[in-house]
């Protein structure tokens, strides 16, 4: 659950997704669910002229199991809290 | 997962707010489907009404009709809600027939297995 929570403090933030066939796709981030499925919205795609079918594409949701990368913003890892949840959560507590 | 009241729906991740709306489903085959979304569940199933697949060969596009499709949801790699206000290709693409599409797909694929058999063939001398 870490990274599902993790992923919610980055809503609204601005985030590129990359995917296993290599679109990658930039947007706001609207929303994550537990399987880290990804809704984004005012998407651009960063190669648009190899993907002319997604021009007209705004908001969009990606499957998570299909996610390679999630590039986030500079600050948008607070590395010490995440070293700390993630011993916290080993000790399974 | 929670059925999500009407109001959250727009915040949730859910497909719930792009039922009955024009979407672009993409498929891990590189396929692109269109059509009206009716149905979905936690996987990403989907059922697309009025679906069609739009086949883009370069600067050509065609749109094949398929009816009603049930998607299983490991197949979805994303699904993007279509703004109506845009254009949905860049005004270059021109629109094909079928049988048209189907020939440039054919010579694409040909192209590009000739280019394959070549660089086999010019292995040893260790490019790149």
């Amino acid at each position: 659950m870490l990274f599902f929570s993790y992923f919610k403090d980055l809503v609204g933030r601005e985030v590129t997704v990359e995917l296993k066939n290599d679109l990658a796709i930039r947007g706001t981030l609207h929303s994550v669910d537990q399987y880290l499925n990804i809704k984004l919205e005012n998407t651009r795609v960063v190669d648009q002229d190899k993907y002319p079918h997604m021009l007209s594409v705004r908001n969009c949701f990606i499957r998570g199991s299909v996610v390679r990368y999630v590039q986030l913003p500079p600050d948008g890892v607070d590395v010490d809290l995440l070293h700390d949840a993630t011993r916290r959560e080993a000790r399974g507590g | 997962m929670s059925w999500a009241g009407p109001e959250d729906i727009y915040l949730s991740t859910s497909l719930a707010s792009y039922l009955d709306k024009k979407l672009l489903v993409l498929l891990r085959d590189g396929r692109k489907l269109m059509g009206i979304l009716r149905s979905f569940d936690q996987f990403a199933n989907a059922v697309l009404e009025g679906a069609c697949e739009r086949v883009i060969v370069g600067e050509l596009y065609c749109d094949i009709p398929l009816g009603l499709y049930v998607i299983r949801g490991e197949n979805v790699v994303l699904i993007g809600e279509l703004d109506l206000e845009r254009e949905e290709l860049p005004p270059h693409m021109t629109c094909v027939s079928a049988a048209e599409i189907r020939r440039a797909q054919k010579a694409e694929r040909e192209a590009s297995d000739l280019k394959g058999t070549m660089r086999k063939r010019m292995e040893f001398l260790d490019l790149d």
